[in-house]
């Protein structure tokens, strides 16, 4: 009776129906589309940091074969800046210092990459040359390349009219009653640490081609873009005061986004407006090294904390003081990851009564910093269970017992933090107990004093986590500044023979959506997973939407999807009901086939989709034909997904090279639509996780140069460094939302970094090691265990 | 990259003849190194002379004691060599480990040798095993060929043709790669042939240099032992921000340990 094969619903690990055409080399990326009488951009860089533009020279380029035309800041002067999406207030009420953003410099540039001018050429190489060929009077001003040198008396001012380089200075929480509790305290943990600034470095850079028809005045972006509505509406009304309806955005297929792809850039909005000007196609495509130095970076924070604890290792209070890199500019939502994407997570899973923490944002010479892979997120996760290390080594607790202490009871939810969020759902002590059982925990000092025989240091890492996702109820963070709301959208258009094509606001870069957003209309509709096609990516295509971040797709979108659904169905029962004489009340659907209940009368899902189009026999006084429903979704909360990861590492003390031998995660992340993404959405967040731990980072010298500027300083992982990741999923239901799920695009970033750290430190306790900051390089762990025990080489 | 002639010559003396007629004309052998430059616009050849189809720079034969290997021979011919697992097993470990698969098919010896990278793996071996650098005029020791950063006694011009390997009694290679790019950070080539020890270091320094100390420590035990007490100097090592110039030199202590370990 049942005419769907059930495992290709909700937990059936159904293949990619994607990977077809990625794996055979068939995707359209954004740098595959050309159009006719295309052009060519070539964007001419800055080479220093910070320097006033005295004179720009364009008579030599302007002669160079095949130019169409050089546009300058001075030609851009009538549209608007890229703006910010999110608006943070400093501690006294005022909003912060939002210094304009400008497409092409207008008389400075502030980082090494800032663009001076745009060159169109026929082809991409005359581009180059003539760009080559552009004179610059640059008068080169000192740059503040770091966070401390920017805060400094009398630094250079990255804009002139922001004093102090200070974006903002904000903070969360109640100053009185941390202090009081910190009074109180049996012992404070003091403890300071880095968050090391990471490029993303997605395997297909960026990309844009702007087109413009001038017969009906319609613009179209083609862009590589995780959410191609919120560039629509950023670009259109911010910087080129286009209105939607002649303003089409296309996001194609996207090699990779881990955020840098959210962000509205000067590229999109250059190649739009030159091909207006010129009317004209014009296509732009970053190289490997434009996107080292333009793509926004993450992370780059700075921290002081402090931990209070009573005698029992319970924690009493947190405060902790941050420094957030902003870059040379506020790059589209970077104000808020140092703030509401990371401050309210400092409760993490534990009981703490009181968290205060202080946030200043710092303008320096360098390229701007937003979300990225977790945003926020995995800063406070590093720091909560960097310290909770710290402090059990210092109260002379056992590092599991310290975390159990401190655990919020799976009873205590929903479970309200000191920092504005509202947990619905978790349960650490299931997710520890498993990973420890997963991860051998019990009998590692075996495996630590075997590794000894062989001359490596083992260690073991451990680190107990929660994260804020599926982000977010429109009027919750529209309270706390953001400039937009944050629902999703979903249309199912049921076609007259049944299949069906859902239009989603969301965009896959990678996760797989093509199939996970299929699987639900499978389940629910009962329609073969391969009647259904999801189409993203495409603002004439699709209502609207904000796109994919956040690990918001599933929660968010596909919570749109089942209210579109439900839509769907409410119509198709009364269609069912009056092909079967009964009423609405007594006609059930189930996967596919609608019946009067507790009859053998019944009426397949084929039949009804038909009905619906070919309306001979319908209730056309009471429903119009036709089968396609949309709903906007808002959610009521974030989404916690949680967690345990275990690393476990072996280190070579001849060279300080981090072998990492095994690592378990196990993750609540709600319902599991698709096992098998699940597990490699783990994976990858892991793999990018043990990158920042041991491998990456972005490095600026003095003058503000970026001196890992290529993959030949900047440590990509490979395969080669990530051991076997053991992922398991244990679930907690999310409770406000229809499928309960919760999100897995970040977790793996988010929950990897500390248990790494944990792990190195660890190995080197003999050597009294209380932090290593990350990357934990081979030179760096060699200079801790040379530092004060000299080890012979012998 | 910069637009430039395109010459693909099929015998030595042409492609000699073709880069003697032009002074801003350059050969390319697998690319690998050439091929970067070019895109990133750091060179800016007039001509480029493929040297990919000139049979005479292929092969790999035994010759008596030496081991002979053709300057277009592929870093992957060298590892999976029968000639050369019997004659030098440490040089077919040591090719099997430059870059990655794709790397490994098109870059070449000669193109290796000739750009004398400090941070490539040939070099270390050509002069750790001493072996002799055969161009199209004339013969030069390993010595004499390897001049520091990037620069070799080749003349503008001049061919490499292949390299001769005297066949060593024992030998053994150890790398520690730099964590971004996997060249070497500092490696140790180690030989012991009818005429002495000989000890290479590549990676470490600003070119590949012979360690006198390891040497003479090795010629009277070759043993891990006998180099594991001789310190190598920091001084004139690179520092980057990988690592410090002491971090490099104790690797090349540890490297030599382990290469004479891995010789037997
Ligand atoms: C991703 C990557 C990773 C790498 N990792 C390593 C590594 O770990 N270790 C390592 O050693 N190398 C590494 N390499 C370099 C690689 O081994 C190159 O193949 C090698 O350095 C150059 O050889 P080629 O045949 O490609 O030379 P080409 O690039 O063709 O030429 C290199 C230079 O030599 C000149 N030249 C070439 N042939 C001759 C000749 N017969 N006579 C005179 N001059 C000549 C050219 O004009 C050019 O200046 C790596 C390269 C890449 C791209």
């Amino acid at each position: 009776m049942n005419v769907v094969a059930p495992f290709e619903g909700i937990g059936a690990s159904v293949k990619r129906k994607e990977d077809l055409r990625f794996l055979s080399g068939r995707g359209q990326y954004t740098d595959d589309i050309d159009r006719p009488g295309q052009t060519y951009a070539c964007i001419l860089r800055s080479p220093h940091a910070h320097a006033l533009i005295r004179g720009i020279d364009l008579a030599a380029a302007k002669a160079m074969p095949g130019v169409v035309a050089i546009f300058t800041g001075a030609d851009m002067t009538g549209i608007g800046g890229l703006p910010c999406g999110w608006q943070i207030h400093n501690k006294d009420g005022s909003p912060m210092a939002e210094p304009p953003h400008p497409v092409l410099a207008q008389g400075k540039v502030r980082h090494v990459g800032d663009s001076v001018a745009v060159v169109i050429a026929g082809t991409r190489a005359q581009a180059r040359d003539a760009a080559e060929a552009i004179e610059v009077d640059y008068e080169v001003l000192p740059a503040v390349a770091t966070m401390e040198a920017a805060l400094g008396a009398g630094a250079p001012r990255v804009h002139d009219g922001v004093e102090g380089n200070l974006c903002y200075d904000w903070h969360i929480g109640d100053p009185a009653v941390n202090a009081a509790a910190f009074r109180g305290a049996h012992k404070v943990v003091e403890f300071d640490l880095v968050n090391n600034r990471l490029i993303p470095n997605a395997m297909e850079p960026r990309a844009a081609v702007g087109d413009y028809d001038p017969t009906t005045g319609d613009y179209t972006l083609y862009t590589t873009s995780q959410n191609p509505h919120v560039i629509r509406l950023l670009m259109g009304a911010f910087v080129l005061q286009l209105p939607e309806h002649k303003l089409r955005v296309v996001a194609p297929d996207v090699g990779g986004g881990f955020g840098s792809k959210i962000f509205h850039y000067a590229e999109e909005a250059i190649v739009t407006w030159a091909a207006g000007k010129l009317a004209r196609p014009v296509k732009w495509t970053a190289d490997r090294t434009e996107s080292f130095i333009t793509d926004a970076h993450g992370r780059d924070h700075v921290t002081k904390a402090r931990l209070a604890l009573d005698k029992d290792g319970r924690f009493l209070a947190l405060h902790v003081r941050t420094l957030a890199n902003m870059g040379a500019y506020l790059s589209t939502f970077s104000t808020s990851v140092p703030t509401y994407l990371y401050a309210t997570l400092l409760a993490g899973v534990y009981t703490t009564p009181t968290v205060y923490a202080e946030v200043k944002a710092v303008f320096t010479n360098t390229t701007p910093v937003d979300a990225y892979r977790g945003a926020g997120r995995p800063e406070a996760t590093f720091l909560l269970e960097r310290l909770v290390d710290v402090a059990a080594r210092e109260m002379g607790m056992d590092r599991v017992e310290i975390r159990r202490r401190n655990f919020i009871p799976a009873d205590a939810y929903p479970y309200q933090t000191p920092v504005a969020l509202q947990y619905d759902s978790g349960d650490h002590v299931a997710t520890l107990d498993e990973a420890l059982k997963v991860a051998q925990w019990d009998s590692f000092e075996a495996r630590r004093a075997e590794a000894k025989t062989r001359g490596k240091l083992r260690g073991i890492g451990i680190s107990t986590y929660l994260e804020a996702c599926g982000i977010a109820p429109s009027a919750v963070v529209g309270a706390l500044g953001a400039r937009a709301g944050l629902y999703e959208v979903g249309t199912i258009r049921v076609h007259p023979t049944g299949s069906v094509t859902v239009l989603t606001g969301t965009h896959s870069h990678g996760q797989g959506h093509e199939t996970t957003l299929a699987q639900l209309v499978t389940d629910r509709l009962g329609v073969p997973l391969a009647q259904v096609d999801i189409v993203h990516g495409d603002t004439a295509k699709i209502p609207f939407g904000m796109g994919t971040y956040g690990s918001r797709s599933l929660a968010v979108g596909g919570s749109a999807m089942v209210k579109a659904m439900d839509k769907i169905v409410a119509k198709a029962r009364k269609i069912a009901a009056h092909l079967l004489e009964a009423s609405v009340e007594d006609v059930e659907f189930d996967r596919g086939t609608f019946r009067v209940a507790g009859t053998d009368r019944t009426k397949s899902w084929g039949e009804i989709c038909l009905t619906a189009y070919v309306p001979h026999n319908y209730p056309i006084e009471e429903i119009e034909p036709g089968l396609e429903e949309t709903a906007f979704y808002d959610p009521k909360n974030f989404t916690y997904p949680g967690g345990c990861h275990i690393c476990e590492v072996e280190i070579d003390p001849e060279t300080g090279h981090v072998d990492v031998v095994n690592f378990t995660a196990v993750d609540d992340v709600g319902r599991v639509i698709n096992p098998m993404i699940v597990e490699g959405q783990v994976q990858g967040g892991v793999a990018q996780g043990i990158g920042q731990a041991l491998l990456e980072t972005a490095v600026y010298d003095e003058n503000g140069q970026l001196l890992s500027a290529s993959f030949m300083d900047y440590q990509m992982p490979r395969a080669g460094d990530l051991p076997p990741v053991s992922v398991a999923t244990h679930a907690t239901l999310c409770t406000h939302n229809p499928l309960g799920v919760k999100g897995c695009g970040e977790v793996g970033a988010i929950g990897s970094p500390p248990a790494v750290i944990n792990a190195v430190v660890d190995a080197l306790k003999e050597f009294g090691v209380r932090h290593i900051e990350m990357p934990a390089t081979p030179a760096k762990i060699w200079n801790i265990i040379h530092a004060d025990h000299k080890l012979a080489a012998e | 990259m910069y637009d430039f002639a395109y010459h693909k010559p099929s015998s030595v003396a042409d492609a000699v003849k073709l880069l003697a007629a032009d002074p801003d004309a350059r050969p390319i052998s697998g690319g690998q190194t050439l091929l970067p430059a070019l895109k990133h616009r750091l060179n800016k050849p007039s001509s480029i002379v493929d040297l990919s189809g000139i049979a005479e720079l292929k092969g790999i034969r035994r010759e008596g004691d030496r081991l002979v290997i053709g300057a277009l021979v592929k870093h992957h011919e060298v590892a999976n060599s029968p000639e050369v697992k019997a004659a030098i097993p440490a040089l077919a470990q040591m090719a099997g480990t430059i870059g990655d698969t794709q790397v490994r098919n098109r870059g070449t010896i000669g193109g290796s040798v000739a750009n004398n990278d400090p941070a490539a793996d040939y070099p270390a071996a050509v002069l750790g095993l001493g072996a002799t650098v055969v161009t199209d005029k004339r013969r030069i020791a390993a010595d004499d060929f390897f001049q520091g950063m990037f620069t070799t006694a080749l003349e503008p011009g001049e061919l490499l043709v292949a390299v001769e390997f005297p066949i060593p009694e024992k030998a053994g290679y150890a790398k520690m790669r730099n964590p971004a790019s996997r060249y070497v950070m500092a490696g140790v080539f180690v030989a012991r042939t009818k005429d002495g020890v000989r000890v290479a270091v590549n990676g470490a320094g600003p070119g590949v240099f012979r360690q006198a100390e390891m040497e003479q420590a090795l010629a009277a035990n070759w043993a891990p032992e006998a180099v594991a007490g001789v310190r190598q100097s920091p001084d004139g090592l690179n520092a980057d921000i990988h690592g410090s110039a002491e971090y490099r030199a104790h690797l090349v202590t540890v490297m030599a340990k382990r290469a004479v370990a891995s010789a037997g």
